[in-house]
């Protein structure tokens, strides 16, 4: 039997699968290669719909299990876990792979436990030694790596969005679906409502390919306004540190670091930021940095790529509309 | 009620961590040693639940070597009432599925109606604990949670958890657990008192027998603990801002294709 690698589909709860989706089935098929396995989705939504079964398999998946019942939405652990867990039993796959999401963060954990393996969670990188996988994940703050191995199968996993790079998609690829049955086991949670955030029309911060960032050196809430200009030309989500939430000038949900969220965007740009341990501990993987900050010594330039020691009130302005002229070319 | 608030001793952020001889553990003299911060807001939200209801039990419980009893103290401090130390040598090279066994041993054993647990540990960041506690338990569980309230007569806790693009209200009838995230509350601070007060409070140590555990093989291990490549040393654009800006976003544009 070939081995399947197993890719926890994150959609957008409207039938459709989100990106970081693409970049779990594209690691995944990198690893199936030189194992000489095959990659396949599983997907458990209240609602599935053709065009994201076709992007599944554009993506790279051989085939969907598409597990579709009004109770996996919203997503609850407690019903989602012995869902999987069954089909695991029946299947029994070689990886299970996640997307570090709200959800899936979870799901694994709870799917580690009931299978009793091993998780390596927010992992980085993978490669094969002899047939085991091992996986590379930061720990302490960002400041070591650790390389870990599973004592046995299925070696499950979740991988941290913008770092894995998706396969290029096959157009027209169709899959072939299963459907397969499950128990589906009674909760004792219940929705009583969803808020959305008031949406400014920017990204979510883990998903976006570029972040602009503000710390103390922005003196108050208002003047996050100067950052979220340049982040509207550029398509950015907009981030804060630690020094930032804490003073209340941004909501808890929006900070960059260890007590946050962590990045990984293909471009950070952070404004007034000093560089503390626990930030860079939320976005030292980010592939390209950019720090403007007043203070030269700021440890933040011993991370960034490009450096400019000035004034953010005047550099964030300049840069927003010099890439205003550069993209409106 | 009664309330189990699993912590986790870690070093202070902003220690240095050396990677020691054997290359799979740190070097772990020298370091300042803290109650990981996600643990406090849970322990925070479990004693704030006891204030208002004007009854319960708060018990700390942690694993790990005896220094690990600190932690326990600055707990007891704050205001746990009692405090449980998973100490045992089996436990001393446990995989997080290892911790998340021992603690949901420790549950069936006290009976709790709410296990409040930090969203994950800054040292390890694995962040799988509390959902594996109440996977081993068959609770319902909701991770990353910025509001918790029971409900009057104790039965169950309305919680806002923490998703992409929102909040999910969640109503669960309990025993449940819950991860905190920051942004559920503001933890207080030990007062002189507390400290005082924390000395006479009972740690009592259990041992992996106590909870009818054996030995379980490594699920995950790690092969190498490595410091992190540096990265190359960046450029500082110097000069008048207006040029400086000319130049980075001409090198995002062409040298660094980032945009």
């Amino acid at each position: 039997m070939t081995a399947a690698f197993w890719c926890i589909v994150e959609d957008d709860r409207a039938g459709r699968p989100k990106k970081v989706t693409a970049e779990v089935l594209g690691e995944a098929t990198r690893l199936a290669r030189q194992a000489g396995g095959q990659v396949e989705a599983v997907w458990l939504t209240d609602k599935a719909t053709e065009d994201g079964l076709k992007q599944l398999a554009e993506w790279g998946a051989a085939r969907v299990w598409l597990l579709e019942d009004p109770a996996f939405t919203p997503y609850r652990g407690e019903v989602w876990a012995p869902a999987v867990a069954e089909l695991v039993g029946k299947e029994t796959p070689r990886a299970i792979f996640g997307a570090v999401t709200s959800r899936q963060r979870e799901l694994l954990a709870r799917l580690a436990a009931r299978l009793g393996v091993g998780l390596s969670a927010d992992s980085v990188a993978f490669h094969l030694e002899d047939g085991e996988l091992i996986a590379t994940r930061p720990v302490y703050a960002g400041k070591l790596l650790s390389r870990a191995g599973w004592a046995r199968t299925p070696w499950l996993a979740t991988l941290r969005p913008n770092v894995f790079k998706g396969e290029n998609p096959k157009p027209g690829a169709s899959p072939q679906v299963e459907r397969p049955p499950v128990a589906i086991a009674t909760g004792r949670m219940a929705l009583v409502e969803r808020k959305e955030e008031v949406s400014m029309g920017l990204p979510e911060l883990t998903e976006a390919d570029i972040v602009v960032s503000g710390g103390r050196g922005l003196k108050g809430p208002e003047n996050f306004s100067v950052l979220e200009e340049l982040a509207k030309v550029l398509g950015a989500a907009v981030g804060a540190s630690r020094a930032a939430v804490d003073a209340g000038w941004r909501p808890h949900r929006f900070q960059i670091g260890q007590t946050g969220r962590t990045i990984s965007p293909k471009l950070y740009l952070g404004f007034g930021i000093s560089g503390a341990i626990q930030h860079l501990a939320g976005m030292r993987t980010s592939k390209i940095i950019v720090a403007v900050n007043k203070d030269p010594d700021a440890p933040i330039f011993k991370v960034a790529d490009y450096g400019i020691v000035g004034d953010l009130f005047e550099v964030a302005p300049l840069l927003t509309h010099e890439f205003k002229r550069l993209l409106e070319k | 009620m009664k309330i189990l608030v699993p912590v986790k001793q870690v070093p202070d952020t902003a220690t240095q961590v050396k990677v020691a001889g054997d290359g799979r553990r740190i070097e772990t003299a020298g370091i300042t040693w803290i109650v990981s911060p996600y643990d406090e807001f849970a322990l925070e939200e479990a004693l704030r639940i006891k204030e208002k209801r004007g009854e319960g039990e708060v018990v700390a419980v942690t694993l790990g070597p005896e220094r690990a009893k600190e932690a326990l103290r600055t707990c007891l401090a704050m205001g746990a009432d009692r405090a449980i130390h998973l100490l045992d040598p089996l436990w001393e090279q446990a995989d997080t599925l290892a911790v998340s066994r021992a603690l949901a041993g420790v549950v069936k054993q006290e009976g709790p109606q709410l296990v409040l647990a930090g969203r994950q540990a800054i040292d390890d960041d694995m962040g799988a604990v509390g959902a594996q506690v109440a996977e081993f338990l068959g609770w319902p569980c909701a991770s990353w949670i910025m509001e918790a309230t029971v409900s009057a007569d104790g039965a169950s806790v309305r919680v806002a958890r923490q998703v992409e693009g929102g909040l999910e209200i969640f109503d669960i009838r309990l025993p449940c657990v819950l991860s905190a995230q920051k942004g559920l509350n503001e933890p207080r601070y030990p007062t002189l008192k507390g400290i005082m007060g924390a000395k006479k409070k009972e740690i009592k140590d259990v041992r992996a027998a106590d909870l009818g555990l054996t030995a379980d093989g490594l699920q995950l291990s790690v092969v190498r603990l490595e410091s992190l490549p540096p990265r190359p040393p960046g450029r500082i654009l110097s000069g008048e801002a207006a040029v400086a800006v000319k130049e980075l976003v001409r090198a995002l544009r062409e040298d660094a294709k980032a945009i």
